[in-house]
């Protein structure tokens, strides 16, 4: 993705943002292409929200510099703005308008001249799903719908980047597929910067990923990467005849296992490159165990976290 | 830009049932007052036409209507800015306006434009209240005017404190007891200041409403308004662009 022809919409260096004595972002860079979706993740307080507000204008930065399609955020903010649309962590309706009357004051204040807005409003509608909704008053609607509002206003003046700020919190399974389509197809022609602390989510959606942690960047690759380095490292096993835990430990070397419930263990190579899972089919055979189930088990966002964090601090 | 922010604005407070409370209350106090005011002209009228110099009806009633939109606008005015920044910054929307192409600056004018119109709607009402006298009598039309522009310059500066007053709070309730507060200050500031050459004096927003009550449409009364105002601007907009600076 990270071609050269491919033009940078956005690019953000050595962001550091003080609170007082606490540091909540800490010198974190940031480039995306057209066509390209970011991630971020990371658990809460991690800085995400902070990140997103620098880049958006609404906090100013420590240090560092904030480049949108190449006009500094910092020297010409107004120009900067129009390439930008935002949905932070609330979304900011007003909920004494009908839908249309505050998609129509958006577009108006992103400067969608006058003749293209009515155009506009029904295209951001639609693309939301709101179209039906569109005469009803905000404050009526549901939080999954105002959240769709949310979104609406964020893409109505096809901005250059879009930045959304956990855009999936608050909505039932099927309007979370929905708009991760539709974040899929905004990444199509916009860039894309979505931050979230479901880990899934980012794998479904994004090319790439930071993982942000108190305020540094814990973990920066596509998106392969973040899959590698979470799969293929433990499994889940259940047997029939379920030896004890010293027996399987006997059996098996180089492995951590830990009992999940009887007859159900965990089972993960204490080294990257080691899958236990051949070596465990054939002792179990072998020994009459009765292997009935077998999954390979992914680390939880949480295990990521502890991983990269404990990783980060042996570094440090 | 502004007009955008400022239509915004009109229509969020029509939207609620607090400007036309508002509305009404000054309304009803107002017509109140001119109503009393025009009885007792009625009962002294045969003994002022045998007084030479007398005051005339826009004296004796239409005045003192004015003196009390004074105080209605000093206890209305904080309900109606209240809500315009603190309530934006509570319902998360001030992010909206802070991430569109536009300025702070034209965030606060818009905000104070659409106070302004609806000071003009407030004043258009007196202004019909005291016209409303021409089917009967004679009435001064340049003391009238004085105190029409007097008005609406108070109202002004207040409006531009109330919204200052508002960019400090995120709750619109304690912005209106707050704005209240620094009005009560400047009103008892008026009381205090019986010595005309002391700064007291100076200071007072309602010392300088009486030039205007008297007809008088003074340079440096008029400078002093539009100076409060445009003070509260500035600062409204200092205030606003330290929050996104500060730590």
């Amino acid at each position: 993705m990270a071609d050269h022809d491919i033009p940078l919409t956005l690019s953000a260096s050595g962001l550091t943002r003080k609170y007082g004595n606490n540091t909540a972002v800490s010198d974190v860079s940031l480039s995306l292409h057209k066509g390209e979706i970011i991630g971020l993740l990371g658990p809460n307080g991690a800085g995400k929200s902070t990140m997103m507000k620098m880049i958006t204008g609404n906090l100013a930065p420590s240090e560092g510099s904030i480049q949108v399609c190449g006009i500094d955020l910092i020297d010409d903010p107004i120009a900067a703005k129009t390439k930008i649309g935002y949905l932070p962590e609330i979304p900011p309706v007003y909920k004494e308008l009908r839908v249309n009357e505050y998609l129509k004051l958006v577009a108006k204040l992103h400067k969608v001249s006058s003749k293209k807005i009515q155009v506009a409003i029904d295209n951001a509608e639609e693309r939301t799903g709101l179209t039906e909704m569109s005469q009803r008053l905000i404050g009526s609607l549901s939080k999954g719908f105002q959240q769709r509002v949310g979104i609406a206003q964020a893409i109505i003046h096809e901005p250059e980047v879009v930045i959304l700020d956990e855009p999936t919190v608050g909505l039932d399974p099927n309007q979370i597929i929905e708009i991760r389509s539709l974040i899929k197809e905004l990444g199509k022609n916009h860039s894309v910067i979505l931050s979230t602390h479901i880990l899934p989510e980012v794998e479904a959606i994004c090319d790439s990923v930071k993982i942000l942690h108190k305020g540094k960047v814990v973990f920066d690759d596509d998106i392969d990467a973040l899959r590698q380095f979470r799969s293929g490292k433990s499994i889940q096993v259940s047997f029939r005849n379920p030896p004890t835990q010293e027996l399987l430990d006997s059996a098996l070397d180089n492995v951590k296992i830990t009992t999940i419930r009887e007859g159900v263990y965990r089972i993960s190579g204490r080294e990257l490159e080691y899958d236990p899972t051949d070596d465990l089919v054939q002792i179990s055979a072998h020994k009459g165990w009765g292997l009935f189930e077998l999954v390979g088990a992914q680390a939880s966002v949480e295990e990521v976290f502890v991983e990269l964090t404990t990783q980060d601090s042996l570094q440090a | 830009m502004i007009t955008v922010i400022a239509l915004k604005e009109l229509r969020s407070m029509f939207a609620s049932p607090l400007a036309w409370v508002v509305l009404a209350f000054v309304q009803i106090i107002l017509a109140n007052i001119f109503i009393e005011q025009v009885d007792t002209f009625m009962i002294v009228q045969a003994q002022l036409a045998r007084t030479p110099n007398a005051p005339g009806l826009t004296e004796l009633a239409i005045v003192p209507m004015f003196g009390a939109a004074q105080m209605v606008l000093l206890m209305s005015i904080p309900l109606l800015t209240m809500r315009l920044i603190s309530e934006e910054k509570r319902n998360q929307t001030m992010a909206l306006l802070v991430s569109a192409p536009i300025s702070m600056m034209q965030i606060i004018v818009g905000k104070f434009v659409a106070m302004t119109v609806f000071l003009c709607l407030i004043l258009t009402l007196i202004a019909a209240m005291s016209l409303s006298l021409l089917f009967g009598g004679a009435i001064d039309l340049g003391l009238i005017f004085a105190n029409l522009c007097g008005l609406l310059l108070l109202g002004m500066a207040y409006s531009s404190i109330g919204i200052f007053v508002s960019c400090l709070t995120t709750h619109p309730v304690v912005a209106a007891v707050m704005t209240l507060a620094v009005f009560m200050g400047f009103w008892v500031i008026g009381l205090a200041a019986s010595d005309p050459s002391s700064w007291l004096n100076w200071v007072s927003i309602s010392k300088r409403f009486e030039g205007f009550m008297d007809g008088y449409i003074s340079l440096p009364d008029v400078t002093f308004f539009l100076v409060v105002t445009t003070l509260f601007i500035f600062l409204s907009v200092r205030k606003l662009d330290s929050e996104r600076l500060s730590s």
